[in-house]
């Protein structure tokens, strides 16, 4: 049998490690040791997470030994797993490229706590199978990001940190009274019960606002059109290692979240909804991939494109067949990669020519060539270009667009990956081939920090573009749990988790007829 | 401005709201109350402490830095979890001890270790940020 505390560690261990560095909040020293060990270890327990998964596929805990509608799952499906074990992989690499990025004054207002408090939310809201725990590990997020991104302080970060506040508390608000709404319904919020309930009820319109807010409330979290604003307003503010986690995981927790609560609680059943997420779809990829066209910002551009990049992952929304769930899983998973070493990278760029501002840089193809050749991993394959990861995550969206004839959805992903392709040579052209505006007063150095994290996350992107095919079959049992929802409800109903339980609440469980009936006696044969 | 008798009546009352406030996290788990109410009333005392007799004396008072509180306490609540772990293989499935002391039956469990938890992360969250807004108006 599985061993489903696996589901435990992750959430667990970053907790352990947010709450030990807070305890040291007077040892500098002492909370860097605390952190980078929490590092490695939530990085083994999230690997091993991902190997039970796919040894057993779908895994579900039950928290305090509570029978599943009323106590609190913790499900891992491929797609969750994946993510979870990318969010240790990127935690680690962000925490070794703060060796030297974060400072000392970052440190004493508490990045540590922070930083570690962010990915327990983060790996929460992939693990829990709760729609109300999702909201609290939203909470989780929003609180420890708005503090990791005002670290600094300046002006600069206060404005984008409010701007960033007032949407996602907003979209945070509309979250809760869609779920309050759905209680209402139905009377329940474990997602693997919702999902056995609400398929048999009929669409009133307090389940259809429950849906529409829920819609809302992730568009804003995932940044999709056109409640994107706050996003590019905010990301270029942060330090570079709280940048890079950002960018690579907060949307995509929204992004996790619409996929949720779109295939298990609400289907998309009849074209209304599928035209509504097409048009989402195609207008996230074009505005975000032309917002960044006017930018010099290396993380604004970069921001931008994040946008447009969550437009694909929505192609699997829209389009919503087995393939195409497939397709926007390994997109996900591709993405969260390229574009936090994208922006590790802006990082490098700052750190080699002194400015993140395009027009104030040049010339580091001379004076860094290998910090040129590092660029191109990520930036042409978040363009698409064979044979890096991207390559493989737009074939699979628009091969999956092209089969369900969505004609105009692939045209959409096939010029807006041109553009993207053009926006990454322009910072290429300007930090990287252009000769220098301004003479550099002396040579400076990328610290070895910068590059370790850089590299691995370059290895990874490569790796999944060249030996794509077991990705790709990840991918597509993770599209298949998405389309299939018995296979993410049956094991938080199983025989395991009924067992742990007291016998009569698992035997409701069960089977909630057999109470009804007065029949004890067979409810103890359910158990059994 | 300080008042005195503000500051002499708030040293009464100090210790009375933290008496109160222990009371209430003890008889939480089957009446109300509990952790995060009595952590409330916690943060209150301090902070009353903090108004009349200025920040200083409260962070003296309080000893160890409002962070340093909800670290500990964050520890202790995923701590009393554990036992669970171990006993059922199920997380924060409480464990209860009972024990007959001839007078009285005392009943000890995990969730009291949890509700401690609670606690002090309530009344370090609360007065982290309420010393701070005090230091502003008063610095």
């Amino acid at each position: 049998m599985a061993d489903t505390l696996d589901l435990l560690w992750p959430v667990l261990i970053p907790i352990m490690t947010a709450a030990l560095a807070a305890c040291f909040w007077h040892n500098i020293r002492a909370q860097r040791i605390v952190s980078f060990i929490g590092l490695v270890m939530l990085f083994a327990a999230s690997v091993k997470l991902t190997m039970t998964v796919v040894e057993h596929g779908v895994i579900a805990k039950q928290f305090g030994g509570w029978a599943p509608p009323f106590g609190i799952s913790f499900v891992a499906d491929p797609l969750a797993a994946a993510l979870v074990a990318i969010t240790g992989l990127l935690a680690l690499a962000v925490g070794i490229f703060g060796f030297y990025d974060v400072r000392a004054r970052h440190e004493r207002a508490g990045f540590y706590p922070l930083f570690h408090g962010m990915i327990t939310g983060v790996n929460g809201a992939f693990l829990t199978g709760d729609a109300f725990n999702l909201y609290v590990w939203f909470e989780v997020m929003l609180v420890t990001s708005l503090g990791l991104l005002v670290i600094s302080r300046s002006r600069e970060q206060l404005d984008g940190t409010i701007k960033y506040g007032v949407l996602n508390l907003f979209g945070t608000i509309l979250f809760l009274i869609g779920l309050a709404l759905l209680y209402g319904a139905t009377g329940t919020l474990n997602m693997a019960d919702l999902g056995q309930i609400l398929p048999g009820m009929t669409l009133t319109p307090g389940l259809m606002t429950a849906a529409m807010l829920f819609l809302a409330a992730f568009a804003i979290k995932a940044g999709l059109f056109p409640l994107f604003f706050w996003l590019p307003a905010s990301y270029h503010t942060a330090t570079f290692a709280v940048g890079a986690i950002f960018a690579g995981l907060l949307t995509k927790v929204g992004v996790y979240a619409t996929f949720r609560t779109f295939t298990l609680l609400f289907l998309i059943e009849g074209d209304t909804l599928r035209y509504v997420f097409t048009f989402i779809a195609a207008m996230t990829m074009i505005t975000g991939v032309f917002g960044a066209a006017v930018q010099w910002n290396i993380r604004r551009i970069l921001s931008f494109h994040i946008i447009s990049q969550i437009g694909y992952m929505l192609m699997g929304l829209a389009i919503a067949t087995p393939i195409a769930w497939a397709g926007a899983s390994f997109y996900i998973i591709h993405h969260i990669i390229v574009k936090a070493n994208l922006f590790l990278l802006a990082g490098a760029i700052r750190a080699a020519g002194g400015s993140d501002d395009l027009r104030k840089t040049g010339g580091l193809l001379k004076s860094h060539p290998w910090l040129a050749v590092l660029f191109l991993i990520p930036a042409l394959s978040l363009a698409g270009l064979p044979p890096l990861s991207g390559f493989w995550a737009k074939f699979l969206v628009i091969d999956a667009s092209l089969r369900a004839e969505y004609y105009g959805l692939a045209a959409v992903a096939l010029v807006v990956g041109v553009l993207t392709l053009f926006s990454m040579m322009k910072i290429w052209m300007e930090a990287f081939w252009k000769a220098s505006p301004v003479k550099p007063s002396r040579r400076r150095y990328v610290p070895v920090a910068f590059i370790i994290p850089i590299v691995m996350l370059g290895a990874v992107t490569m790796t999944i573009g060249l030996f794509a095919e077991p990705f790709v079959t990840f991918a597509r049992e993770a599209g298949d749990v998405l389309v299939d929802p018995p296979l993410y409800i049956a094991p938080v109903f199983g025989a395991e988790a009924a067992a742990e339980a007291g016998a009569l609440i698992a035997g409701e469980a069960i089977d909630a007829d057999a109470i009804e009936n007065g029949a004890d006696n067979g409810v103890e044969e359910e158990v059994q | 401005m300080r008042s005195i008798i503000l500051v002499a009546s708030t040293r009464i009352f100090f210790i009375a709201m933290l008496l109160v406030s222990l009371w209430i996290l003890l008889r939480g788990h089957n009446e109300p109350g509990g952790g995060f109410i009595g952590g409330l009333m916690g943060a209150a005392a301090f902070a009353t402490l903090a108004f009349a007799a200025g920040v200083d004396d409260a962070r003296k008072m309080l000893r160890i830095h409002p962070a340093v509180l909800m670290g500990v306490g964050l520890v202790l609540g995923a701590v009393s979890g554990l036992p669970g772990v171990v006993l059922n293989g199920s997380y924060l499935q409480h464990q209860w001890l009972e024990m007959d002391l001839g007078l009285f039956e005392l009943k000890l469990g995990t969730t009291l270790v949890f509700d401690i938890g609670v606690y002090f992360v309530v009344i370090g969250g609360v007065l982290s940020f309420m010393f701070r807004l005090y230091e502003e108006e008063q610095g």
